[in-house]
C-alpha cells in the first residue's frame, strides 16, 4: 500500500471505531512494554477498543507515525482524535484526566481511579 | 560522545531548560523483541522549561520529538518523556 492509501485506511479506522489503539502485538500478547501498559490501563477501565497490531503490516507501522506526526508506538485515538502515547496515557490515567476525556466523549468505562 | 550526552545537549540547546535529567534505560530492555542490544536504545527524559508553558501534553512531546528527530529515526528506539513547565515542577 502507498503511504496515502495507508493514511486513508487509518482515517477510516479511527472514524469507524470510537477507541483505537495502534500497538505492537495484540492485547493478549503485547510485544512491547509500552504497548502493554496502555492495554492494561484500557482493560482496567473496561474500555471497549479496537486494536491494530502494527507488526502485522510494515506500511501501517510507518504510516501511523507520519499520519499522527508521532514517532513512536503505541498511539491511542478516541473518537478520531489522537490522545497520546504511553507516557501521556499513563499520566492522564493517574491524574484522572483520561477518565474525564472518556466521559466527555461518551465512551463507556468504569469510573474507578487508582487508589493507593 | 554517548547518546545520553547527545540527547542532553540537543534538548538543552532547544529548550534552555531549568532542569534536565536524561537516564539511559537500555539495560532494562535488553533482549526483548525489537531491542537492538546496543545499550543506547532506550532513554527517559525529564525536562523542565518555560518553553512548555501553556502547551498540551501532545504539543510538548511533539516539540521534544522534533528536537530529537534524527536520533528517534535512527538508534533511539524508545524515549519516555516528562515535559513540565516551571510552575508545574515545584
Amino acid at each position: 500500500m502507498s503511504e496515502q492509501k495507508v493514511h486513508d485506511w487509518i482515517t477510516k479506522k479511527v472514524a469507524n471505531d470510537d477507541v483505537v489503539l495502534f500497538m505492537k502485538g495484540t492485547r493478549q500478547f503485547p510485544q512491547c512494554g509500552f504497548s502493554s501498559q496502555v492495554v492494561q490501563i484500557l482493560d482496567y477501565l473496561g474500555v471497549e477498543y479496537a486494536e491494530v497490531n502494527v507488526l502485522d503490516d510494515l506500511g501501517v507501522r510507518e504510516g501511523i507515525k507520519s499520519f499522527t506526526n508521532w514517532p513512536t508506538i503505541p498511539q491511542l485515538y478516541v473518537k478520531g482524535e489522537f490522545v497520546g502515547g504511553c507516557d501521556i496515557i499513563r499520566e492522564m490515567f493517574q491524574d484522572g484526566e483520561l477518565q474525564d476525556l472518556l466521559t466527555n466523549k461518551e465512551i463507556s468505562h468504569n469510573k474507578q481511579t487508582l487508589t493507593a | 560522545m554517548g547518546m545520553e550526552d547527545t540527547i542532553r545537549e540537543k534538548l538543552t540547546e532547544a529548550f534552555l531548560p531549568v532542569s534536565i535529567d536524561v537516564v539511559n534505560d537500555s539495560h532494562r530492555h535488553a533482549g526483548h523483541a525489537g531491542s537492538p542490544g546496543t545499550g543506547e536504545s532506550h532513554f527517559r527524559v525529564t525536562i523542565v522549561s518555560g518553553a512548555f508553558d501553556g502547551l498540551s501534553r501532545v504539543e510538548r512531546h511533539r516539540l521534544v520529538n522534533t528536537a530529537l528527530a534524527a536520533e528517534l529515526s535512527g538508534p533511539v528506539h524508545a524515549l519516555a518523556i516528562k515535559a513540565l513547565a516551571p510552575d508545574e515542577a515545584r
